[in-house]
């Protein structure tokens, strides 16, 4: 009886021993993350709830003129009234969320179909091949979408070079002229009502495309090797075509490794901040902008700072709903392995 | 940023493919000439594709034209280093030389990715082995900033360190935030400097680190430390001991990783910097390109593109094995 009790008391010692030695662990990171993370995103709440503008940069929360003005930025940020030309909330956050998802639509498909091309048993050169599609994914994304700006050069660009050679090629002579990141007026009016996409969009997607697919084909080549070799040979015994193994087998077994990365490149491509703002700038008249490049173009070039904040709050919102969707659809797939 | 596996994801398929090219992919039945030919085609078709834009800025960058192209030159003419000269001599028309951008850019990527790490691996050993009371409560609140896409914390990050100011106020020598006797000259302000702006990437880069590192700690087998602890080893060894120096091909990963993200680093220095000498390499990349760069030569700017892309790239490849065996051993085979 004693002798239990004693033990018992040792072993709530130790338990609160590796308590204090697991506070004592966490607090370099929690000490620093303190003052430089959860300091500034509370910072960040109180600042926009005021008209935080550059003459109250000198002295910050202690200006006499500084306004609190509740949720003003909020509302003028949902209605409109930013004194921003060309913003409206929900343009912007429609168009950002059909960029993602048409760039995703894009990558997987054929990120799929390359792989499956470059599993083909017996092709030449597969290691080569396989070598240089990687590039993409070596090249830091902010040095791709600078090259690829001057590639839809209006003049000297050469995509419209190459258009005009392949234009000479059926006759034409006139030079190709094409305005890719400025011109407004979108080809297709009616693709997504109510939200203009004007070329730069296209061109974009064509850029983006180059850096996009090459990762899905890493994933799916992994995924694909893991695939039994004899579900194949039983249903070619069983008669059954290349088309339809493809979609039998090939397809299923590819899905509980491509949905988390479908996922993935959603996420990547709606804060793609990098990419589309050494492209377009999010121009022609902010009909190419994402919510990331507003934020930013807010405090960098706007510098309504109160409105930034307020912003990157909604953004805030926008990206934990998006997390906590997301998140669901990769456990539904996660269960559906097991299953 | 949201989420939280993501290196880990995006390297896997690469081992995987790259333990791929030496499996025994020989055998099997041997494919018709005709589709050989017609898969040929179409492999040389995305071939094409993906060489593209490679091809054109490798062949401008070896150009000795300072006119822009007026047709599509995709096979280098000439081998010229002149545009690589002229960038290292002068980058742009600012009083900054190359080699002070390579040095800006490499402090801030490596410091970053250095400093997270450092900070962080205790608190992720803390999560993956301690159970404690509100062990739930501080992984969340971790996790709330990796919510957060990089540029959201912009702002505040820009007004707390615009704050920061040091004086040189005359007869009352230094001051700190202000004058007391009105306005001094400043010296120095934590928004407009290199320390700045590698502060405010670490405030997004540490909680992202803290994540990913317990992740990994969580896959490393608990046998070695349970046998540490059984012949009487106190949990401080068993950290330094046994789980660090088996951490520690992640932690190189890890910190690969980001240097990889951070050298890449654009916005924050963007927002934050004024004085050219504090320029980094994407800056000065960015500055030269679009319609203030009308007098950029592009032999020039895709020499420049070359350069900032070639440590990652080269990086990348030399590290592979490392980065294959950092992820595929383990401390304990079962």
């Amino acid at each position: 009886m004693a002798t239990l009790s004693v033990a018992r008391a040792k072993k709530a010692q130790s338990a609160a021993n590796q308590n204090n030695l697991a506070y004592l662990y966490l607090v370099p990171a929690f000490a620093v993350m303190a003052v430089i993370t959860f300091y500034p995103l509370i910072y960040q709440v109180i600042i926009s709830f005021t008209n935080f503008e550059t003459k109250h940069l000198l002295r910050g929360l202690a200006s006499p003129d500084l306004q609190w003005i509740g949720l003003d930025n909020y509302v003028k940020i949902i209605t409109g009234g930013l004194p921003v030309q060309n913003f409206e909330f929900f343009r912007v956050l429609v168009y950002n969320l059909w960029w993602a998802i048409t760039n995703v639509l894009v990558h997987v498909p054929a990120g799929v179909l390359i792989a499956v091309l470059l599993n083909t048993q017996g092709l030449w050169g597969k290691g080569i091949y396989r070598a240089l599609y990687i590039l993409p994914v070596v090249v830091p994304p902010l040095v791709v979408a600078t090259v690829w700006r001057n590639i839809f050069d209006e003049q000297y660009g050469a995509m419209n070079q190459f258009l005009t050679s392949v234009a000479a090629f059926l006759g034409s002579t006139d030079p190709v002229r094409i305005r890719w990141l400025a011109e407004f007026d979108p080809p297709i009016p009616f693709l997504l009502p109510g939200v203009p996409l004007p070329l730069a969009y296209y061109a974009m997607m064509i850029a983006n495309f180059w850096l996009g697919w090459p990762f899905m084909t890493l994933v799916a080549t992994g995924a694909l090797q893991s695939i039994p070799k004899d579900l194949y040979e039983a249903a070619s015994i069983d008669g059954a075509s290349g088309a339809q193994q493809f979609f039998n087998i090939t397809v299923p077994m590819l899905r509980p490794a491509m949905i988390p990365a479908a996922v993935y490149g959603f996420t990547l491509s709606f804060n793609l901040f990098n990419f589309v703002y050494f492209m377009t700038g999010g121009g022609p008249a902010r009909s190419t902008e994402i919510l990331v490049t507003f934020a930013y173009d807010l405090v960098r070039n706007l510098r309504l700072f109160g409105a930034a904040a307020a912003f990157a709050v909604i953004v805030f919102f926008v990206s934990t709903t998006i997390f906590l969707i997301t998140n669901r659809i990769t456990r539904a797939t996660e269960s559906y392995t097991e299953a | 940023m949201a989420a939280a596996t993501q290196p880990s994801q995006s390297s896997n398929p690469l081992v995987r493919l790259l333990n791929l090219n030496t499996s025994n992919e020989k055998g099997g039945r041997a494919l018709p000439l005709w589709r050989q030919l017609l898969l040929q085609l179409l492999c040389l078709v995305i071939l094409a594709e993906v060489m593209f834009p490679i091809m054109y800025v490798v062949t401008l960058a070896f150009s000795s034209q300072t006119t822009r192209p007026s047709t599509l030159q995709l096979i280098p003419t000439e081998f010229s280093l002149v545009a690589f000269q002229q960038v290292l001599e002068r980058p742009t028309a600012n009083p900054v030389t190359f080699i002070e951008l390579l040095r800006n850019s490499t402090v801030l990527s490596f410091g970053v990715g250095a400093v997270s790490l450092l900070i962080a691996v205790s608190a992720a050993y803390a999560f993956s082995r301690f159970k404690f009371a509100g062990r739930q409560f501080l992984m969340i609140l971790v996790f709330v900033p990796l919510l957060m896409p990089g540029v959201g914390l912009a702002t505040p990050l820009y007004l707390l360190m615009n704050s920061v100011r040091i004086f040189d106020c005359g007869d009352a020598g230094l001051g700190f935030l202000q004058c007391a006797a009105g306005s001094g000259k400043l010296l120095f302000n934590l928004r407009d400097s290199l320390l700045g702006v590698g502060i405010a990437m670490t405030a997004g880069a540490l909680p992202f680190a803290v994540w990913n590192l317990k992740g990994y700690l969580d896959t490393i087998p608990k046998e070695l430390e349970e046998a540490a602890k059984i012949d009487g080893a106190d949990a401080n060894r068993v950290f330094f001991q046994i789980v660090l120096p088996l951490a520690m091909p992640q932690l190189a990963v890890t910190f690969f990783l980001g240097f990889m993200g951070h050298w890449q680093e654009f916005a924050m220095a963007w927002l934050f910097l004024s004085k050219p000498q504090d320029y980094t390499l994407s800056m000065t990349l960015y500055n030269m390109t679009g319609q203030y760069a009308q007098n950029i030569p592009w032999n020039r700017f895709s020499a420049m593109a070359i350069i900032v892309a070639l440590p990652v790239a080269v990086i990348y490849m030399a590290l592979q094995r490392q980065i294959v065996g950092g992820l595929t051993s383990g401390g304990v085979k079962e």
